[in-house]
């Protein structure tokens, strides 16, 4: 049996699949009945300062994007940071804490930018014991107009300053959680490791409106006829987030630092991915939101099975392990080259791949008499799209030209050797090769 | 209080609670839910081996997806436009062979997307909001006269009106519909559905419908070719084979057509009479709706004895595991050769049959069954009318319906082709299209 005991930045979890700072672990009887139903770490809903605690609107705080059967694909909220006093917070963490002491707890603080407000909450969280920090400087809604969440994070120098701040006054791993709302994550990751943070957690939520009410014209949720951009989270911005974490995980400056992943985490498949482009764990919302907590009980039989599987024996074995292989544009072996196939005995017919083909791409693909699909040769450019759009699995699978065969396409003889943009002869920036 | 047990022919086998769940929807309509599921398992085939499949050419892609969009209102039209009688259509059409089967999903994995539920969903969306959808164009002056008020004439008379025709249909019977309301068993059409739908469908307006007027017996064609300025005849099949076994005479043995056109109409279907053993004559969907309705008004045995064998039955494998699946015995291969009984049947002896090189023959070995009820559904044929050239037993028909008469279209059950809703439907369309088009000129 696989090993799933996770050991990020030295907090120790019984497994990597921690709940995300979110409506799910705004207070102790959600956290508790989150660890006996087996999650690995906990990061608290996001604590404010001392005072009246915020309020949130009293209509709806979610929208939601269906697939077929209602399935929920991407959900938005609109909710702020806890809206329950800040003493009642830490005496439940501390208490919880108290109670669960093999589980990670996660402390997710936003206040105010400016070197007393975070001096002031930071021995007040070190109290309740808990086992680190997360710096909320993602939420793209309410927070951010109060100069908060997005708001800092979108500014790396801010970014900088505040965890230099936090690792000044709190001696406990500080993990940085990035707004996914900006150009390029590698400058915020960068400034965050400048001041010090110990890891960055990402992606928070992605600015959005789900839909509009086609007969008030409100966007939804809507307010009393009014709507408000929220956050979009869900299996609907995993490739986002993917994207972001390998960004963060390949660059020079911050290659090795250590990353939470989150996005769209709905199963064992997707945490692995994560996982294998860098992040050290993942965190959860959305799934929990969708299916309850037990559905952490799939992710960690399904994780556990694989690496077995594949002999893995400990979570260490495969994380990073697809970092290498993600690369740019301009280092793609373009002797890579392939065509599209067509399975006749598993093709029902259905003249997707012909439609997407012939409309939309290179008019490569011949339908026949009798529906009988095939790829010609000499057009397909192998885009794949007649594969992406096969609603059978395995059908049309991409297959590689032998090095010596001719490409009817280009006319030229196929070669095994490695060759990118930097050297092409139609690059005008081209490295020429030594002389 | 009579039971499935009571000898003879006999009402009130079943209670009436039992008679309502008997004869409940076949397929109940969907919820809007479990259409956008179902529609979601269409997938937008590139030229659609279902649009090919129906005989009236509806886009099921389109509206599948118009129905997934959440406008299933939208949807129907996309069908009607096609098919006027969509609604009846989405409840008896055979799409076990049609639509349904040229599937991909089909050929994938044995379950079609659930075209014809879909279609029901579509037209039922639509006709329980909204009055009728088309509009007619201004009127030309042009007067019609449609035989029969069918499938096949009330899609030709629609077309007609909506082009600014004005259409007389002349109808035998007492009520339009043809055998959308005096065939088909009646948990295919459930709440009046087939006088609901003729209704609707005459809010098109200028369509007047006579009844009690028969072809041959209250009008004559050249007497409708002298009074209009052309002529469709849907007149269907009104004459039934006969019976060629010794004792077919005799009380008990009648046709499977009036003994659904009766059920059809019952207002209480306890006081219909059955008999405690059925045996209906005949492989095809006539056949299965008598035997199947005879079963569920509480017949204790009932069995259908076809001459051939399964795979050359007239109904559908659907339709025969239906049957099967209430009770229904199929026999295959086997004629009657005599109904026994004194005065009344009470047995019928049938005889085996095999296929040789001369065709179809009695094998000498006979079996009896005992049956006081025997229902004949070997095929319905044409009444002759006056004048009109045959093809076959039907009326002979070029291109769009034209007969060799000028100015005589005909369509439906009368023509050559398979019998079948849709089929008439789309028969009659085309005809007044081309009605339309010769009455305008643009074709002579």
């Amino acid at each position: 049996m696989a090993d799933l005991t996770s050991n990020f930045l030295g907090i120790k979890s019984p497994n990597p699949f921690w709940l995300a700072s979110a409506p799910p672990t705004d207070k102790e009887y959600n956290v508790r009945r989150a660890y006996e139903a087996g999650w690995g770490g906990v990061v608290w809903k996001t604590l404010g300062e001392e005072g009246p605690p915020v309020v949130n609107v009293n209509g709806p705080r979610y929208g939601v994007v269906y697939g077929a059967d209602r399935r929920v694909l991407g959900i938005n909220n609109i909710e702020l940071i806890t809206d329950r006093p800040l003493e009642v917070n830490l005496e439940e963490m501390a208490r919880v804490k108290a109670d669960y002491p093999d589980h990670a707890l996660i402390a997710s603080i936003m206040v105010p930018c400016d070197e007393d407000s975070w001096k002031r909450i930071l021995p007040r969280v070190a109290e309740t014991n808990c086992d680190g920090i997360e710096l909320n400087f993602g939420c793209p809604h309410g927070m951010s107009e109060r100069g908060m969440g997005s708001a800092v994070g979108q500014v790396p120098e801010y970014i900088e300053m505040v965890a230099r701040w936090c690792k000044k006054y709190y001696d406990r791993p500080v993990i940085v959680k990035l707004t996914p709302n900006i150009t390029d994550i590698r400058y915020p990751a960068r400034a965050a490791k400048n001041g010090g943070a110990d890891a960055v957690s990402l992606i928070n939520t992605v600015s959005s409106i789900t839909s509009v009410n086609l007969d008030n014209f409100s966007p939804e949720p809507s307010i009393d006829g009014k709507g408000s951009h929220g956050g979009y989270c869900g299996p609907a911005v995993k490739p986002i987030a993917l994207n972001m974490v390998a960004e963060i995980a390949r660059d020079p400056q911050t290659r090795g630092l250590p990353i939470s992943g989150i996005g769209g985490v709905t199963t064992w498949r997707d945490a692995a991915e994560f996982m294998a482009l860098g992040a050290g764990n993942v965190q959860v919302c959305t799934a929990a939101m969708t299916y309850g907590f037990k559905i952490v009980e799939e992710m960690k039989r399904g994780l556990s099975a694989w690496m077995d599987e594949k002999g893995y024996a400990t979570l260490s074995d495969f994380v990073g392990k697809a970092v290498p292989n993600v690369t740019d544009w301009q280092y793609l072996n373009l002797n890579y080259v392939t065509k599209a196939r067509i399975d006749q005995d598993a093709c029902i017919k259905c003249g997707r791949c012909y439609a997407a083909c012939e409309d939309t791409s290179h008019q490569a693909i011949w339908m026949h008499e009798g529906r009988v699909f095939e790829v010609n040769d000499a057009e397909c450019v192998a885009c794949n799209l007649c594969v992406d759009v096969c609603p059978v699995e395995n059908c049309i699978t991409m297959e590689r030209m032998p090095a010596g065969s001719v490409d009817p396409r280009t006319g030229k003889t196929v070669s095994d050797e490695y060759a990118n943009w930097t050297t092409h002869p139609n690059n005008p920036m081209a490295v020429k090769a030594a002389e | 209080m009579t039971s499935p047990f009571t000898p003879g022919i006999a009402s009130g086998r079943l209670d009436a609670e039992t008679l309502a769940r008997n004869f409940s929807d076949l397929h109940p309509a969907y919820d809007p839910h479990e259409a956008a599921v179902a529609a979601d398992r269409c997938y937008f085939c590139h030229d659609a081996p279902c649009i090919t499949a129906c005989p009236t050419d509806i886009d099921i892609p389109l509206f599948i997806r118009q129905i997934a969009s959440g406008m299933p209102e939208a949807a129907a039209r996309t069908i009607l436009e096609q098919n006027i009688l969509g609604g009846m259509c989405a409840r008896v059409c055979p799409t076990e062979t049609l639509c349904e089967e040229a599937c991909v999903r089909e050929a994938a994995e044995g379950k079609p997307v659930e075209i014809g539920r879909l279609q029901r969903y579509a037209t039922d969306s639509l006709m329980a909001r909204q009055g009728h959808p088309f509009t007619r164009a201004p009127e030309t002056g042009r007067h019609v006269a449609v035989v029969g008020a069918g499938p096949a004439g009330l899609a030709c008379a629609h077309r007609l009106a909506m082009k600014g025709h004005t259409v007389t249909i002349y109808e035998a019977r007492p009520k339009a519909g043809g055998l959308n309301e005096y065939g088909i068993a009646a948990y295919k059409s459930t709440d009046d559905f087939a006088a609901r739908e003729v209704d609707w469908l005459l809010g098109i307006g200028g369509i007047t419908i006579e009844y009690g007027k028969a072809l041959g017996r209250d009008i004559t064609l050249d007497g409708l070719r002298g009074t209009h300025d052309a002529v469709f005849l849907g007149i269907g099949l009104g004459a039934v084979n006969a019976l060629e076994a010794e004792g077919a005479d005799k009380d008990g043995v009648g046709d499977a057509v009036d003994f659904i056109a009766i059920l059809r109409q019952a207002e209480d279907k306890a006081a219909l009479p059955v008999g405690r053993n059925v045996v209906v004559i005949g492989g095809g969907m006539t056949a299965i709706d008598a035997a199947v309705q005879s079963k569920l008004l509480g017949a204790e045995n009932v069995t259908v004895a076809y001459r051939r064998g399964a795979d050359r039955m007239g109904a559908s494998q659907f339709e025969r595991d239906l049957a099967t699946s209430k009770g229904v015995r199929i026999l295959t291969d086997v004629v009657p050769k005599a109904v026994h009984g004194n005065g009344a049947a009470r047995e019928i002896e049938l005889e085996y049959t095999a296929e040789g090189p001369d065709g179809l023959k009695g094998t000498g070995e006979t079996l009896r069954l005992p049956a006081d009820q025997v229902l004949r559904a070997i095929g319905q044929v044409l009444d002759p009318v006056d004048g009109l050239t045959l093809d076959g037993r039907k009326i002979a028909v070029t291109g769009a319906g034209r007969t060799f008469l000028p100015g005589v279209w005909a369509g439906g059950d009368c023509t050559p082709g398979e019998d079948l809703t849709v089929v008439a439907v789309a028969e009659g369309r085309d005809a007044a299209e081309d009605i339309h088009a010769t009455l305008t000129g643009m074709v002579s």
